[in-house]
């Protein structure tokens, strides 16, 4: 079957020639003409919208929006923060990159929108701070949009004032994490909060509700207000409405960013046909479909179950190739959709050095507060990395999977969860390849593949 | 603390940004960093003094985030990704393409004084991989012909100095 059109509603002006991301660009292409209408309409209606849209989060966990906007503290007398979330660092992932550089106003509007339903009065941009052009860009548009009257004072000369600030981070992994990103802008280390009770809803930053959202969401946000909730639904799939931007990175032809309306796209139409294939003389071998924490999926193995398709429950027998991408399809096969971030493997790489890369990078990011991850997450690291550089053992297999398996479940933030699957599931799909190592390291590499770790 | 006067009026406007003083940590480290080159020792007493803190609520911010750093580096800084993405796609080689051409070790100054290499994790360009970040400029699909061209660059502007 042959892979739908892509459906940009996000993305539709990224790459697109001559548009730029100054404010008279964006409201040439009719830019704040939503916020303009939503300004006059009640917020609880906007709100509305969102909650029956069924928008669900884009940086990750697929929380929906409506339910988090929800949970909000309302009655407290305390201010109300709204944050962007935008320290996309998730391996694999690179959206709001493009959205931010290329099409800074659409979040700002996004934001103004979601501030203006949720009685918001101060909302902050967290960037993270190896994007310093994204946050010179960020800064450019809001003051654009400031003297615009969009942002600020008489937001669209109503009696409705919101300021928006850029706050960048510096380096941490860990701030992508809703809590965490919120010690850190309050000036402090990014250790994840207890929830409870520092759910950010109602004890968040300086201990007032604030709502966390990505970039993207908050870009549905805006088409979703424009179009109204009910519209937003009868793109994607149920309860995977509208659509998903996925991030194609690793051993295919054509890697890249493509917006298709989510569920409606196989893995196998979006790996074989949108981004080429594998490269040439290769074939792919695992997948990991969510950004470097999903489980890994191995080409070959096949899923069976029952699913519900209306009110039905029906057989499903999936290889990796059959299995539609959203968040409910791939959470039934045991892995996420998560941030979109699609990581492809071909038949060159060892999936004991793919590992190895990866434990690295939780080894580096972990914030040291919980002893399981922070001691885990090093154990794992210098296991794989014994393995690949030094002596490798047979029962090292055995042994990962132990560390691995007494992380999840014992850590304050999901970071436990997050640094614990990759070895999970590696060793699930590819336990031959990890007993097989001690004597599959001293064979000659295939052409072509790259030192991991 | 010897900053600039745009620093410090920099300094001065970015406290307003947020209720609690304390917030303005990370982006008083940033202005710092990038007016200085480096985070100097009396960095910790001059924040907290400005900011109402303790100097160890500084040290610890200083210590947790990968981009401060404490110790002067090269005039140019070269990030390259290590991440999965970019590995498979030859992030390692690149890497070592740079240490090559400027006779340097990962996390060390070259013995010119011109670049310091370091790798670092997801940049989050993983589409095309593999990238390095140079000073604040992203370059995308960085091979080894490509590391060596943007080497050659930065040695024709030291030259230029």
């Amino acid at each position: 079957m042959a892979a739908p059109a892509q459906r940009r509603i996000i993305f539709q002006h990224i790459d697109e020639p001559g548009y730029s991301n100054d404010l008279a660009c964006y409201v040439r292409n009719g830019g704040y003409e939503v916020l303009k209408k939503s300004v006059t309409r009640p917020p609880a209606e906007l709100i509305d919208e969102v909650k029956k849209s069924g928008l669900r989060g884009r940086g990750g966990a697929g929380f929906p929006c409506g339910v988090k906007w929800g949970l909000v503290d309302r009655k407290s007398g305390k201010p109300i923060y709204l944050i962007v979330n935008a320290d996309e660092s998730e391996p694999g992932t690179f959206k709001d990159r493009y959205i931010m550089h290329q099409d800074p106003h659409q979040l700002i509007e996004g934001t103004m929108i979601s501030c203006f339903a949720n009685n918001v009065k101060q909302a902050y941009i967290y960037i993270r701070g190896e994007m310093p052009h994204g946050a010179r860009i960020l800064e450019k548009a809001i003051a654009e949009a400031r003297a615009a009257g969009f942002v600020g004072k008489n937001i669209c000369g109503t009696t409705y004032s919101c300021d928006i600030f850029v706050h960048r981070g510096a380096g941490a992994y860990i701030c992508g994490e809703e809590t965490g990103l919120i010690e850190s802008l309050e000036g402090k280390r990014a250790n994840p909060r207890i929830k409870p009770p520092y759910f950010p809803a109602v004890l968040g930053l300086y201990q007032c509700p604030t709502i966390v959202n990505n970039v993207e969401t908050l870009c549905h946000v805006k088409y979703i207000v424009e179009h109204g909730g009910d519209a937003y639904t009868k793109i994607g799939t149920p309860n995977n409405t509208g659509t998903r931007i996925f991030c194609v990175s690793g051993h295919v032809q054509r890697p890249g960013y493509y917006e298709f309306e989510a569920g409606k796209i196989t893995m196998g139409q979006l790996l074989n046909e949108v981004c080429g294939g594998p490269l040439p003389g290769r074939t792919f071998k695992a997948v990991i479909p969510g950004g470097s924490s999903a489980k890994i999926l191995r080409f070959g193995e096949r899923f069976k179950g029952k699913r519900k398709v209306g009110a039905e429950l029906v057989d499903y027998d999936w290889g990796v190739e059959d299995v539609p991408m959203d968040f409910d399809s791939l959470g039934m096969i045991g892995t996420m959709g998560g941030s979109g971030g699609v990581i492809v493997m071909d038949d060159t790489v060892n999936m004991v050095e793919a590992l190895a890369n990866i434990n690295a990078f939780y080894s580096h990011e972990s914030c040291g507060q919980c002893t399981p991850c922070r001691e885990g997450s090093l154990w794992m690291k210098k296991i794989t990395t014994r393995m690949v550089h030094g002596q490798a053992r047979h029962e090292d297999a055995a042994l990962l999977k132990s560390v691995a398996d007494q992380i999840p479940g014992r850590t304050i933030c999901a970071f436990g969860e997050a640094c614990s699957w990759p070895t999970q599931s590696f060793i699930a799909k590819f336990g031959d390849e990890f007993k097989q190592y001690p004597e599959s390291k001293k064979a000659a590499k295939p052409a072509g593949a790259h030192e991991l770790v | 603390m010897n900053l600039q006067p745009a620093t410090l009026q920099s300094i001065d406007e970015v406290i307003t940004h947020y209720p609690v003083k304390r917030s303005a940590t990370l982006p008083l480290l940033h202005l710092i960093q990038e007016d200085v080159g480096y985070l100097p020792p009396e960095t910790c007493e001059w924040v907290a003094a400005k900011l109402e803190l303790q100097p160890i609520n500084v040290l610890e911010v200083i210590t947790f985030y990968p981009m401060f750093r404490q110790k002067p580096i090269g005039r140019r800084h070269v990030k390259v990704c290590r991440t999965l993405s970019c590995a498979l796609m030859g992030g390692y080689k690149t890497c070592a393409q740079f240490e090559k051409e400027f006779n340097t070790h990962r996390g060390e100054v070259s013995p010119d004084g011109e670049v310091t290499i370091d790798f670092v994790e997801c940049l989050a360009s993983c589409g095309t991989a593999p990238v390095v970040l140079i000073d604040d400029d992203l370059h995308e699909k960085v091979d080894c012909a490509k590391a060596k061209q943007l080497s050659d660059q930065i040695k024709a502007e030291a030259k230029k100095r």
